[in-house]
Formats: structure tokens, sequence, C-alpha cells
């Protein structure tokens, strides 16, 4: 075969976009999986620290059995390749009394949904003129709810199949907790879609990157390094960036931003509202039978979900991969990477805010979580629709 | 009577959450840029750390057998330890002193003294029991062994740990 026709058949149009999304697929789910890794360690040592311990710090690189002198010093950070070695090695227990099918169905059920929201984030601009979201979808933030709410079956299925007390407790839980979250979490970013006029994850950004990120849509154009050059310019984007219609937007923008924050800490079953796990209440919640790669599917889940939600959240409030002063992909490979550098530095970020939170706040009370989720974010998540609609009806500019 | 307990009227503030939660962000932030910095972290590192110095007069480690200052083997094998031993962990074969012995008097030793320390629950009541002041419990606590056989002390190994123990030892006083 000729080189040339080889490149000649993988750039006819359909090859090439499907080579290319298998490759973006690979390497944005094995990325997926080093930052659940490393998120795992990051929760360990931050709430270590915020305790006032040192968390695990001996875990290293064993070279004294390679005959080395000395193991180097790595700060715990094998930790992260011990902890999957030692999930994979162990013994899969299943107890007795189970619903075998779907005792083993369950996990992966916790775990196919957030890889497979994963497939609409926009994780970059562009690289060599490929788009860097696997799936460009018209429906993209529709297609995020649809799919992310499936991940309550495997909870309550594995909270049922296990035949057990506490998992069944679990599973209860957290399907009463998605329903009372659900809405408002729907419900909080419909402003978003007012504004933006789209659904498409891609031209949300694309509007973003032109106005200002969502929670502070200031600047017009976005700024960029020409700019830096002439102070006038940089003045120029920020006074007209500021216009009557824009501050009133703000309000319920930061509304819509707090519910839907909050909304994906319910969602992601993380602490305060990690009731269906609630380790004091419920031993474990629903995992508490599961043992070996089957728990560790559910850890997979877990983090897989919050590093999900956290894009979702970067994608629709906070720009994306974009940056003020980083032109997008068009200019040059080397920018390209930069904006996918981008997105994952501000997805760590927020993955770090979730883990300070979880280790700041207590856990709400089941009634609490409902009552907030029914009588607080539902209407006012409501309320902030018809306040967005009011704004862009009657302030022109 | 019923104590009615008045609800606390709640701020707007208050009843919003939020101002609390940033307050109690702001402190583990706190914590969290301290400890980044190694300070005022509590965590000791056990192996290279030890609280050895600090433990109390008072502490039961691991029961031990001792010699007096002449090195005469306190233990004359009674066998009291072995019956009041709670998880019998104690087994003792007694064994007559021989005739040309410095001891002879005595009459009697242990042959063998084994202490099964994976049984062994700290209790101490070998020693209040011990009428010879022979078996003493030390301040060691980290008995390790990779089998069964490794957790049976000897009597060589009991003797070892536990050293001389010279003078008078009064076994009622606070002070041992």
């Amino acid at each position: 075969m000729d080189t040339a026709l080889i490149l000649h058949f993988l750039s006819t149009p359909w090859v090439f976009l499907l080579w290319t999304t298998f490759l973006k697929s690979f390497i944005f789910l094995n990325l997926t999986i080093i930052v659940v890794s490393v998120t795992v360690f990051a929760e360990r040592k931050v709430s270590a620290f915020i305790q006032d311990r040192t968390g695990p710090n001996r875990v290293g690189l064993p070279l004294t059995l390679l005959g080395a002198k000395k193991d180097p010093f790595l700060w715990g950070l094998g930790q992260m390749v011990a902890d999957p070695i030692k999930l994979l090695t162990k013994e899969n227990f299943v107890p007795g009394g189970v619903d075998k099918l779907y005792f083993w169905l369950a996990p992966k059920l916790v775990m196919i949904p957030p890889i497979l929201v994963l497939a609409v984030l926009p994780f970059g601009s562009s690289l060599f003129g490929v788009e860097m979201t696997i799936a460009n979808l018209n429906i993209g933030v529709l297609y995020i709810f649809a799919i992310a709410s499936l991940s309550v079956y495997g909870i309550t299925l594995a909270g049922w199949a296990s035949n057990s007390k506490f998992p069944f407790l679990g599973g209860i839980r957290s399907s009463s907790q998605m329903i009372s979250y659900e809405l408002s979490l729907g419900l909080s970013i419909i402003p978003v879609f007012m504004i933006c006029g789209s659904l498409n994850l891609n031209e949300i950004i694309d509007w973003q990157v032109k106005n200002g990120w969502l929670v502070s849509p200031w600047w017009p154009k976005g700024f960029s390094i020409h700019d830096l050059l002439h102070p006038a310019a940089i003045l120029h984007s920020f006074v007209a960036g500021v216009s009557l219609q824009r501050i009133l937007l703000w309000i319920p923008l930061m509304i819509s931003f707090v519910i839907f924050l909050v909304s994906i800490f319910a969602e992601t079953n993380r602490l305060p509202f990690d009731l269906p796990e609630a380790e004091q209440e419920l031993v474990g919640g629903y995992h508490t039978e599961y043992a070996s790669m089957n728990f560790a599917l559910f850890f997979l889940g877990e983090y897989a979900a919050m590093f999900a939600g956290s894009g979702a959240i970067v994608s629709l409030f906070l720009g994306g991969w974009s940056c003020p002063l980083i032109p997008d992909g068009s200019q040059g490979w080397f920018w390209g990477l930069v904006n996918i550098g981008v997105f994952f530095v501000k997805v760590s970020l927020m993955l770090l805010f979730m883990i300070w939170v979880r280790w700041t706040l207590p856990r709400f009370r089941y009634d609490q979580l409902m009552k907030l989720g029914w009588l607080g974010f539902f209407p006012v998540a409501l309320f902030n629709i018809f306040l967005t609609a009011l704004i862009l009806a009657f302030v022109r500019n | 009577m019923a104590i009615v307990v008045e609800r606390p009227k709640l701020t707007l503030a208050e009843k919003f959450y939020l101002p609390s939660i940033i307050a109690g962000l702001a402190i583990t932030w706190k914590h969290l840029k301290r400890a980044i910095f190694n300070k005022g972290i509590v965590t000791m590192q056990y192996p290279e750390e030890k609280w050895d110095a600090n433990l109390p007069e008072w502490y039961r480690g691991a029961p031990t057998l001792v010699t007096d200052e002449h090195g005469r083997e306190k233990c004359v094998s009674c066998q009291l330890c072995e019956f009041i031993c709670p998880p019998r962990a104690i087994t003792i074969k007694p064994g007559e002193i021989p005739e040309n012995d410095k001891w002879r008097k005595v009459e009697k030793r242990p042959q063998e003294f084994d202490i099964d320390m994976a049984r062994c629950i700290y209790c101490g009541l070998c020693e209040e029991v011990c009428p010879e002041e022979a078996i003493f419990l030390r301040k060691d606590y980290s008995i390790t062994g990779l089998n069964r056989a490794e957790m049976v002390h000897d009597k060589e190994t009991l003797y070892k740990l536990g050293g001389v123990k010279s003078g008078l030892t009064f076994k009622w006083n606070e002070l041992k």
C-alpha cells in the first residue's frame, strides 16, 4: 500500500471523523481516569490537611526492591497507583442471598453514565482544526441531564440487590434525593439557554468567549494579546461590556450558578448531600456489600461523576476552555493545547472546591434536604426564569 | 415537668446558610493552608517517632520474667500465674533444681515457661498473683510475629525482656 493512498483514505471526511473521534475518546477517557485517581489521592491529602493530619505520605517507588540504597520520598504519590492495584487484586466476594444479575449489573450502571456525559463536554477549542469535543451535539445539555440521572438506577439496584438493610436504605434515599434535585438542576440553567440562545455546549462557550464568562459577563469580544498593547482597547472592552442589561442579568445568573452548583453536589452524592452512602448512619450505604473491583467501579463512578459535574459547571458558567488573554486553537496548535490545559485546570480547581466543601460541611438531614430541594431551590429557580425573561424583554441594552 | 426549649430566632442571613457556609470554608481553608506548609500537624509518624518516653508508670505491657541481683531466677514454678491467667496464655513445665546447684534450697524452677502473646490480654493478674514477685508487666507493647509460633515467648525471651529486678519490690505499693 502506498503511503499517499493511506493518507488520502484517512482524510476522506467520514474516515477522518471516525478515527479522530476514536482518538479523542481514547485520550479523554484516559485523562479522566488519571484525573480520577489523582482526585482520590487529593481527597485523602486535602482532608488530612484540613484536619491537621499528614495524610498518606509513605508509598513511593520501591527502588530498594531493585537494589537501590534508598527509596525516593514522593509525598505519598505512589498511593495513586497502590490503591487501584489493591482493589484489582482483592477477592471479589459476593455475599449469599443477593440477586446475582442485578448485583453484578449495578456497579456498571453507576460507572457508565458519568463516562457517557464526557462525550459532549468541550475539553478544548480545536487542535489542528479538529474540534476538541467528542460529540458536538445540539442538545448537549439535555443529553447531560438525561444520561447523568441514569446513575441513580445503578445505586437503587445496588441497594435492592444486596439483600441487606443498609444498602436498601441507601438506595431509597438516593432515589428520593434525585427526584428532589433533578428538577431544580434542570430549571436552574434555563436562564443560561435564554441568554446564550443555544443548548449546544460549544455554542454556549463561544458566547462566553465573546461576552465574558457567565458568572461575570463583563467583557465583550474577550481579551486578546493584541489588546494588551493598547491600553485604550482594554478600557474600551470593559466599558463596552457594562450595560444595564448585563448588570441586571448578572443577578439571575448568579442565582442559577449557586443552584446549579448545589444541585451538582447532590447529583454526584457528595457531602453535604451524601445521604445514600452516609458512613456514620448506613455503614457504607448502597455499596456496603460490595468488594474488590465491583466496589472500585462505584468509586470510579462517583469520582467520574464529580469530574463530569465539574466539567458541566465549567462549561456552562466558568467559560469552559476559554481564558482571557489566551486565543483559541485557530491561532495555532500551541494555543489549542493551552486551551485543553485551561479546561483541566478549571476542572481541577472545581474538584478541589468539591473536596474542600466535603470536609467543611456536615451532612444535611433527610427531611432538610427534601425541604431545601422542593421548598427552596425549586421555586427560586422557577422565579429566576421569569426574572431573566423580564430582563431580556424589557431592558434592551 | 416538661422543659420547653426555645428555638432561637434566626436572622435572614442565618436562614440562607450561605454566610455560615462561607465562614466554615474560611476556617477549613486556614487549616489547609497551614498544614500544606507543615505547620500545626498533629500526626505522629509512628515507627520513627514514638511515645515511649511518655508511657505512664502504671503502663501494662508484655509480661516478663525477672532475675534478682544475684542472678537467681525468681520464679519457683508454683504455676499460680498459669492457673489464674484468664485467656490461658501461660504454660509452665516445672523442673527440679539439681543437688549441686547453688540455689538447691529453692528446690524448683521452671524448666519451660511459655507465654503465648497472641492470647495474652495484658490484664496483669499474673503479676498480681505471683508470690515470689518473679513476673512483671514491662512496657513493651509492640509484639509482632509472622506466625503463631513466633508469637510465643519462651523462657529465654522472657528473661531477656525482663532483665534484673534488684532489691525488695513492694508489690502493693503504687510505685513498682
